[in-house]
């Protein structure tokens, strides 16, 4: 199953590499992960994008717990939650091709944010099922580079993950 | 008043009330030896090698309730202490190991005696800091011996640059420290409290399991008390060994791959099992599939929540200290009008008395060889069962678990988890240390004991009158016994070779040697040894080559697949 898990931790120098290292040191696998500063500067949050068992899962959130940085873990996956991931695509745009880029591109309603005599580079949102259609969707041979971000996730309404007062 | 970094660790550390450092200096921490150089209060043991430090460290906290105090230099001396640091983390053991750092300017240039510290070490500890300021030393510290001694405890690092060591600030320590993303639960679920009790009472095949988390949270009265009340079998992991009293009727020997028939059998049988600061194992449960075979409700009490439902399905998890956990247990059955009904119980002791009466440890004595477990029987008559005692890892190790009856928490000190050779001679000198004039046998082999052996100088500098107790068969010999089972008696590279004479290196260190070559000369040679209050006596034993080590439960087999001698 696949499973997106949210932590706050403490934006210390490190801290990335102590998840990073649970990761490899236990065989779990990360398929994503993002991270950057929060609102609150001394915490920085990270999305996590993994795949396992119930049991798996279940070891990973608490060990990510057991990290000493680590202030606050959520598996979003158990509830209603939102992704999403930016994608970056250069194609090649030439010719007829210059057309059915653009018309591809607002069909995924995606924007075209630089463009050359002969590419485009297009800026895709969405959730990473999204992202991966639109480049099944497009002629391959024109792509001539992506980059992605990751899933960044949030929960739904009031679900909320943030420090808790103890 | 403003004090250097190196000042302000020193000072620390007396905060701390540490009683001994263990350490080797170098370029990195010049400073800080400096400062320790200008104090009386903390004493500093000189190893041989920065492994035995934090192994004299680890053997230290595990004798007291203590944390133990490493000081190492940067770059091989932190590579050297690995080891040492992931044998405590892997039991647990709370500690504190401060190494020298090259300077801040310096990180990062691969300058001499460099390495990441932090990186090297992060797998293996608790937690581990790089000061970058001197401003962060004090509450660095006493968040290290926070964290070491908190929670599930663990080893803790802190790298300190030589220049944060030199440089000044002004000195206040912290009176408390708290850490907003770590709160250690230490009491039980009140609610799950009750299901355990009650699953336990109605249970009409029980079994209790104990580990080493009942020796690290000192619960082995609150243990024994319950255990009593309840009037249930009781067996222990190779880490918990003295949380119950082994020579109790109750008890029903150490469980595992090298554990006795009845503990094996009754916990794979039991329909309930009561796990206490215990972690199911491979070398203690098997083969997981084989053990899930059998139907049975399962009570854990871990202070770690991510040790509950690790390897099997826990039906009711206690998370919390287990001192803490037993405590309440204990109010609540004593308030409680359901006691234990004895009568049910009684076909399940008659059929644990049964496996029990199998004597799954008896050895065929000789008069020609001497057999290993003739040694340790030997040892424990005449300690009286009051010896501190350390092992390596191997055979011996298990004869030593399997024959010495503790009755004590905190005497039997071995490397389980990380199964470190080279660990018994310097946890040795830390718990002589802690422990000055009680009778500390270290029960090693000729393989092990050549791999800390260099700190047989360092028991004489510091006068550590231990007793080396080393079952010399030639060979490596769990290796060797491997090999016979599972490998078609190919003895590759079991054998020792060349092996140095032991009572000539023993003199040559300035201490007591003596070889043992007959069954008949075992006893007096024990006597004569113990009876050198003040000498460490290096006993080198000449034991059978051929003996194994049983019961065996061979590797991913499952508890009821326990071997005895006569299988084989």
């Amino acid at each position: 199953m696949r499973h997106i898990v949210s932590l706050l931790m403490e934006n210390e120098a490190g801290a990335l590499s102590r998840v990073a290292g649970l990761f490899s040191a236990r065989g779990y696998n990360i398929e994503s992960l993002t991270v950057a500063p929060t609102e609150d500067e001394t915490l920085s949050r990270m999305t996590i994008v993994t795949r396992g068992s119930e049991e798996v899962i279940e070891q990973i959130t608490k060990q990510l717990n057991k990290l000493i940085e680590v202030v606050e873990v959520m598996d979003l996956s158990e509830g209603e939650h939102i992704e999403r991931e930016l994608m970056l695509v250069k194609v090649r745009a030439e010719g007829a091709a210059r057309d059915e880029m653009k018309r591809m591109t607002d069909i995924f309603r995606g924007r075209i944010i630089d463009v050359s005599d002969r590419t485009y580079t297009i800026e895709l949102t969405g959730a990473g099922t999204k992202l991966d259609s639109f480049l099944q969707a497009i002629d391959r041979t024109l792509i001539l580079e992506t980059v992605r971000t990751g899933a960044s996730g949030i929960g739904r309404g009031d679900r909320i993950l943030k420090l808790q007062d103890r | 008043m403003e004090l250097t970094g190196a000042e302000i660790a020193i000072r620390c550390l007396q905060e701390e009330e540490v009683e001994y450092v263990f350490g080797y200096p170098g370029g990195a921490v010049l400073f800080i030896y400096d400062a320790l150089f200008n104090q009386d209060k903390v004493k500093h043991i000189l190893v041989r090698h920065e492994q035995a430090a934090v192994h004299a460290a680890d053997g230290y906290a595990r004798s007291t309730d203590k944390v133990g105090v490493a000081l190492v230099t940067s770059g091989p001396g932190v590579t050297n202490a690995v080891t040492g640091i992931a044998t405590a983390y892997m039991d647990s053991i709370p500690m504190v190991v401060i190494s020298g750092q090259v300077p801040t300017s310096y990180i990062g240039e691969d300058a001499f005696q460099e390495v990441d510290t932090v990186g090297i070490t992060r797998p293996c500890v608790k937690h581990n800091f790089l000061v970058k300021d001197v401003k962060d030393i004090a509450v660095t510290i006493k968040k290290a011996f926070y964290l070491a001694k908190s929670g599930r405890p663990g080893p803790v690092l802190v790298d300190i640059p030589k220049d944060i060591s030199l440089a000044k600030t002004e000195y206040e320590y912290p009176r408390s420290v708290s850490i907003r993303s770590y709160n250690p639960i230490v009491k039980a679920d009140p609610a799950a409290l009750k299901q355990a009790l009650h699953l336990l009472l109605e249970a009409k095949r029980p079994m209790i399991y104990t580990g080493g988390g009942v020796i690290l949270s000192d619960a082995a009265k609150q243990l024994t008390e319950l255990v009593r009340l309840l009037g249930f079998p009781c067996t222990s992991t190779l880490m918990g060994l003295g949380g119950y009293p082994e020579t109790d009727k109750q008890f029903v020997g150490m469980l595992g791959m090298h554990g006795t028939v009845e503990a094996n059998m009754a916990t794979q049988n039991c329909d309930v099992l009561f796990a206490v600061g215990a972690r199911f194992d491979d070398r203690v449960i098997g083969n997981v599939k084989h053990f899930n075979s059998v139907p049975r409700k399962i009570i854990h009490i871990d202070i770690d929540p991510a040790s509950i439902s690790k390897r099997v399905q826990v039906d009711v998890p206690l998370v919390g200290d287990v001192a803490n956990v037993l405590t309440e247990m204990l109010a609540l059955l004593k308030a409680s009008k359901h006691k234990t009904d004895t009568a049910a119980i009684a076909p399940w002791w008659k059929q644990i008395n049964e496996w029990r009466g199998r004597n799954s440890l008896i050895y065929t004595q000789s008069t020609e060889v001497i057999k290993p477990q003739y040694v340790v029987e030997k040892l424990y008559e005449i300690t009286r069962g009051e010896a501190f005692v350390t092992s390596d890892v191997g055979q011996h190790q298990m004869w030593a678990a399997q024959y010495y009856k503790f009755d004590q928490p905190r005497r039997w000190i071995n490397s389980g988890g990380l199964g470190t050779m080279g660990f018994g001679l310097p946890a040795a000198m830390g718990v002589q240390l802690a422990h000055p004039g009680a009778p500390v046998a270290c029960v090693t082999g000729e393989g092990s004991i050549q791999m800390c052996i260099q700190e047989l100088s360092t028991c004489k500098q510091f006068h550590l009158p231990i007793k080396v107790i080393a079952l010399n068969n030639r060979y490596l010999g769990m290796v060797r016994q491997w090999q016979e089972f599972f490998h078609g008696n190919r003895y590759a590279e079991s054998y020792m070779d060349a092996l140095p004479d032991f009572v000539k290196l023993a003199e040559a260190y300035g201490h007591v040697g003596i070889k043992i070559e007959k069954p008949s000369e075992v006893e007096d040679a024990l006597k004569e040894a113990f009876a050198r209050k003040d000498d460490l006596v290096f006993m080198d034993f000449r034991t059978d080559p051929t003996e194994n080590v049983f019961p065996m439960v061979p590797g991913g087999k499952g508890l009821s697949d326990v071997l005895m001698a006569e299988d084989i």
